[in-house]
């Protein structure tokens, strides 16, 4: 029954399935990357991520000030970034494309402009 | 109880378009008076607690009083004009549902608490029987309601109208796009008093379904309210904070958005970023406002987007129950 004149439903459907996976099992000889990530308002540093497909990353999330979120639903990853605390998310792309990542805790007047992207690569 | 005749032709829907939001009105036709159709609304009186009777209400929106642009330097002058298109309508709505940013945010509470007032006192200029409201995540998202509160009460209720059920969420005071445990337990006990039939009206900020997630249009926890309200058969949403028209059938319920009395976003399948639709000096209102509900070939209701400086008061009428259609429509009586 969706009115579907929005295709974007269906890519999100899509990308829930098929485009990532969260997964802490890593083969002991693949050292696992990993990357720092800083939330301040209204920003992300860095905002842009560029990974490997199938490449294992551990993302570390800290706040420079309030709470924030970090939210990618292809990633399944909905977590709060506390200040004063490390947040860990390790995330393993299955497919290639560029992946926006927003705060989804509001936090303040330009709240709506901070993200970030993933680009996975081939 | 086993009624024969088509439940439709009972109902005629009026839609009238305001040029902001838009009018719904419930209106039983010239043949619900008598006979079975008596037996009909009875029915749904006795089911449902109140009997349906003629009604109509606006849904306004996202008026973010305070923003002071770019890209929309006109303040709360299509806010304002709305107040007047409603006040100069042939009938008056027995509603107003607001369904969210009603200012804009600031993190000094005592600005804010200015804007509250400068919304309210537009607000209550609207000659209507009741002005209801939801909040958004700029009135409510910096100090999780506390504000909003003061001014406008509780941000989640409900009443009943004419028959109908209107049920108020608040999706935006846990700074994150959710409605959370708390108010779910609520909503099941809620609905727990009605029959499957009854015409319910869900009002609130966010949509309910992810209609693009990286843009924060979602409520995380949008399926598991839907899952409540799946067993009612006359359930329609309607929500803002798109600021654009969007129309989105799931399982039994229609989910509508009104436009902004502020500034337009715009199609998220055309364009990457987020970013407001440019103001256009010589069109300050376009892109504001509501729907125009017409009738097309197969009878089936079509939402138009209008602009407000290019909307005639209109009025529309359909032989059948049109616009938002499942209020009033028994399925399975």
């Amino acid at each position: 029954m969706f009115k579907v004149r929005n295709r974007y439903v269906v890519l999100a459907l899509l990308n829930l399935t098929m485009a990532f996976s969260t997964s802490s099992s890593v083969r002991a000889d693949e050292p696992v990357r990993t990357i720092d990530i800083t939330a301040k308002r209204f920003e992300f540093a860095p905002n842009q991520i560029t990974l490997k497909k199938g490449e294992t990353v551990k993302l570390r999330l800290t706040s420079a000030d309030v709470m924030h979120g970090f939210f990618q639903r292809a990633f399944k990853i909905d977590e709060m970034i506390e200040p004063g605390k490390t947040t860990e998310v390790t995330i393993t792309p299955q497919v290639a494309g560029t992946f926006t990542t927003i705060c989804d805790h509001f936090c303040g007047v330009n709240h709506g402009s901070m993200k970030m992207t993933f680009v996975v690569t081939e | 109880m086993k009624l024969t005749q088509d439940r439709r032709s009972f109902l005629k829907m009026f839609s009238t378009s305001i040029g902001i939001g838009v009018l719904y009105t419930a209106m039983p036709s010239a043949a619900a008076v008598a006979g079975t159709e008596r037996e009909f609304f009875n029915f749904l009186g006795d089911q449902n607690g109140e009997r349906p009777r003629p009604f109509s209400f606006v849904q306004l929106s996202d008026a973010h009083v305070g923003f002071n642009g770019p890209p929309d330097p006109l303040g709360t002058k299509a806010f304002e004009h709305a107040v007047e298109l409603i006040n100069g309508l042939p009938q008056a709505p027995d509603l107003v549902l607001f369904t969210g940013d009603l200012t804009h945010d600031t993190e000094d509470k005592d600005v804010h608490a200015q804007r509250m007032k400068q919304f309210l006192e537009i607000s209550k200029r609207m000659k209507v029987g009741k002005v209801q409201y939801v909040p958004g995540e700029h009135d409510a998202g910096l100090d999780a309601g506390a504000l909003y509160r003061e001014f406008f009460g509780e941000s989640h209720y409900s009443f009943d109208h004419a028959g109908v059920h209107f049920i108020a969420l608040d999706n935006v005071s846990r700074a994150k796009p959710e409605v959370g445990p708390d108010q779910l337990a609520w909503l099941k006990k809620d609905l727990a008093r009605f029959p499957k039939t009854a015409p319910i009206v869900v009002f609130t900020h966010r949509p309910l379904f992810d209609l693009k997630p990286e843009w924060e249009w979602f409520t995380s926890d949008g399926d598991e309210v839907m899952n409540l309200l799946a067993p009612y058969q006359n359930v329609t949403v309607l929500y803002g904070h798109i600021h654009r028209d969007h129309d989105h059938t799931e399982g039994q319920t229609r989910h509508l958005a009104s436009r902004s009395l502020i500034f337009a976003f715009p199609d998220p399948d055309q364009v990457q970023d987020r970013k407001p639709i440019p103001f256009d000096k010589e069109h300050p209102f376009k892109n504001l406002g509501g729907r125009l509900v017409s009738e097309n070939k197969d009878a089936r209701p079509s939402f138009t987007p209008i602009s407000m400086d290019e909307v005639k008061l209109s009025l529309r009428e359909f032989k059948e129950i049109n616009g938002i259609q499942q209020i009033l429509k028994p399925i399975s009586l």
